[in-house]
């Protein structure tokens, strides 16, 4: 059977059972389209919470941002699991009380301002059509490597199984088929994980695998690969190499990002109990450390294997020991073909500078040490000759590389549009709820009926995939700033106002909006000034290099600042005005407490 | 007036223990993974030291455990107090 026709019929099988799922969970009532009624065990929340959450990025390039950097992009691992904590101590269980559908709706009722919730409105469409653009290329550049169809037809047709179920289901439907979509991209992640492991270490857990010691040379794996970089110029893979303080500011604004983002916090509305909403959020981490413990063996295994087979004496630890690889080897080997087969993608290539048959892959823009002085000089090199390779490709190029079997490269495939369109729905879920239930029932038509509601909320959610899908297909500037942008934003306007909104009583509506406000406005313009007035290249004021940041603080780290802003402005302006009313009060008192959240669900 | 002070210790008692888990989430991932990293840099792990293995396996194992325990601990805390559902 050939690869695209397995490709095809494990994806087309994926499908089939998502769209089974969508019929049978579909949604009858607004609370089913919202909040699932309410009725997800917390496992299962847990499980869909997990692929909710973990996006293309994840799945597909975060273990390459690991593998090329090392040690420094440890923060992404640390950032993008600890906001669970947050949320499970300091979010999710009271919100879960409150016992309404939206983040928006909460922001409003808690700080008695229709501007306080249009705020919210605003930062949370900013924050999720960012966030899904990103998911909605990933499903077209996936389609385009694995069924040989352009990326635009294939967006169309993630488009259309996204609307099946997310306009007959909702949040019900969306749930059950991120449980669905979950199981799907955990296998496809952690099979490939465990045979790479096993070949170079041994090990079946790749989480100890990457502690072990190589097969090939009996020496430990990391001190290995350390050895292999440093050679050819590239800095240690284990060393710290960054600012300590953007690293600290970095993973603070990853992880407050995430305890802020919208639709990651409308997950925990659907399960029954306060007692459940915190429990429910240690099984999502249970569930996304299986693939972000796995995530940074995947990278620096990825780095050793790609590097050995630029220098095949690497795969001993002595990397100048043998010649670096041919171009002949590269055209013709059978187990080389991944290269052949990702050049044509454009995500790697080589070109033989200095004319000698062999690619020297090596960083010439490193420090050279004294033996790579040598080679450079003995060899007549002409600069470094494997001159692209793209962080995604590897775990897409993975089981390639590792000459796996074919049902494994296709089952990778499906995981990869699994994680990316598990994303996009809970994205889609939150801009949905964000403009049936805030802007339409909340704002322009509070007498819309209970039927009339569910209608708006599923023509929200259609004209949401068809926005999404064009926004996918003509990718503006700042979708290439999910990181900056949607965490960035996250941190300093969402997590704070919810955060003081639950644990300070006396926090009143001038403060709350003069925070976001303050939090929100001095994030963008830190990160317009690097990056350009709404992302429009030549406009940034400053360039965006370490030298030219304040205190060496990265545009993408600057939520954390302006959390810090937000808090203390709401802290000054609130304290300046008067408290707030006595039903507010009661309103906080009441969240603090479990008992009762099961009559909240009538709303 | 005895339900909003039972209510009260209750919710003192909360922030105690989520100031506890937090000195712990912080620890591990800020201290040992980032800014202790030099002082348990003598301890070695596989090939590397201790902080690197908390910043990319150590912590994120850590913070599981921190949310069981405090759903455990708050479990018992809304029984206590008569909170709970």
């Amino acid at each position: 059977m050939s690869q695209f026709t397995l490709n095809l019929l494990v994806i087309g099988a994926s499908f089939a059972l998502y769209i089974g799922i969508a019929i049978w969970a579909r949604a009858g009532s607004t609370a089913e389209f919202y909040a699932a009624n309410r009725g997800v065990s917390p496992v299962m929340n847990g499980m869909a919470t997990a692929a909710d959450w973990m996006s293309a990025a994840s799945f597909i390039s975060m273990a390459g941002l690991i593998a090329f950097t090392g040690y420094d992009n440890s923060t992404y691992l640390m950032g993008w699991t600890g906001g669970y904590v947050l949320l499970a101590m300091l979010l999710a269980p009271y919100l879960r009380k409150f016992g309404k559908f939206t983040v928006p709706e909460f922001i409003g009722d808690r700080f008695y301002s229709g501007t306080a919730r249009i705020i919210g409105v605003i930062c949370l469409l900013i924050i999720s059509i960012t966030y899904v653009i990103g998911q909605m290329t990933g499903v077209g550049v996936t389609f385009s490597r694995y069924l040989e169809v352009s990326s635009s037809t294939g967006l169309w047709i993630g488009a259309a199984l996204v609307f099946v179920y997310a306009v007959l289901g909702g949040m019900k439907g969306i749930t059950y088929t991120q449980v669905a979509q979950y199981i799907v991209l955990i296998i496809a992640y952690t099979i490939p994980a465990v045979f790479i492991a096993l070949q170079l270490t041994g090990h079946v857990l790749p989480q100890t695998g990457l502690f072990g010691t190589l097969n090939a040379s009996d020496t430990k794996f990391l001190a290995t690969l350390d050895q292999v970089v440093t050679d050819l110029g590239f800095r240690s893979y284990t060393g710290h190499h960054q600012s300590t303080l953007d690293m600290v500011l970095f993973t603070m604004a990853l992880m407050i990002g995430t305890a802020g983002l919208p639709h990651v916090i409308i997950r925990f509305f659907t399960v029954p109990k306060v007692a459940d909403a915190r429990k429910s959020a240690g099984w999502a981490l249970v569930f996304i450390a299986l693939l972000y413990t796995v995530a940074p063996a995947v990278g620096a295994m990825a780095r050793f294997n790609l590097t050995a087979t630029m220098w095949p004496g690497a795969e001993t630890g002595q990397t100048f020991s043998q010649p670096a690889v041919s171009l002949e080897d590269i055209q013709n080997r059978e187990d080389l073909h991944w290269m052949r087969n990702w050049q044509v993608t454009g995500l790697l290539n080589w070109e033989d500078k200095n004319g000698d048959g062999l690619i020297q892959y090596y960083n010439e823009a490193g420090a050279a040490n004294d033996q790579l002085a040598a080679v450079i000089a003995e060899q007549g090199l002409q600069g470094n000759e494997l001159t692209t390779v793209n962080n995604d490709i590897m775990v897409l190029a993975n089981p390639e590389i590792a000459n796996l079997p074919g049902w494994v490269i296709a089952i990778v495939a499906a995981g990869g549009l699994a994680a990316a369109l598990s994303t996009a729905a809970g994205l889609l879920l939150a801009i949905s709820g964000a403009v049936s239930h805030d802007l339409i029932k909340g704002a322009i038509n509070p007498g819309i009926s209970e039927k009339g509601e569910l209608f708006a909320a599923r023509v929200s959610m259609a004209v949401s995939i068809l926005v999404a899908t064009i926004l996918g297909l003509n990718p503006p500037g700042f979708a290439a700033q999910t990181v900056a942008l949607a965490f960035g934003l996250a941190a300093s306007s969402i997590f704070p106002v919810l955060m003081m909104g639950i644990f300070s009583a006396r926090m009143n509506k001038e403060g709350a909006i003069a925070g976001m406000l303050a939090g929100v406005i001095a994030t963008l313009v830190y990160i317009f000034t690097y990056k350009g007035w709404f992302f429009i290249s030549g406009t940034n004021m400053l360039p965006d290099t370490a030298d030219a940041w304040l205190f060496g603080i990265s545009p993408a780290s600057f939520g954390t600042v302006g959390a810090v802003i937000n808090f203390a402005v709401a802290y000054l302006v609130s304290s300046a005005t008067k408290e707030p009313p006595a039903e507010v009060r009661d309103l906080v008192e009441s969240i603090r407490i479990p008992r009762g959240a099961g009559g909240a669900q009538a709303h | 007036m005895s339900d909003r002070q039972s209510s009260n210790a209750y919710w003192q008692a909360n922030l105690r223990l989520i100031w506890r888990c937090m000195i712990i989430w912080a620890l591990v991932s800020y201290g040992f993974g980032i800014i202790l990293r030099p002082l348990v840099a003598g301890i070695s792990v596989g090939g590397t030291d201790l902080g690197f293995w908390f910043a990319q396996q150590g912590s994120i194992l850590v913070f599981i455990v921190l949310i069981f325990f405090y759903a455990w601990r708050m479990n018992r805390l809304d029984a206590e107090h008569g909170v709970d559902e």
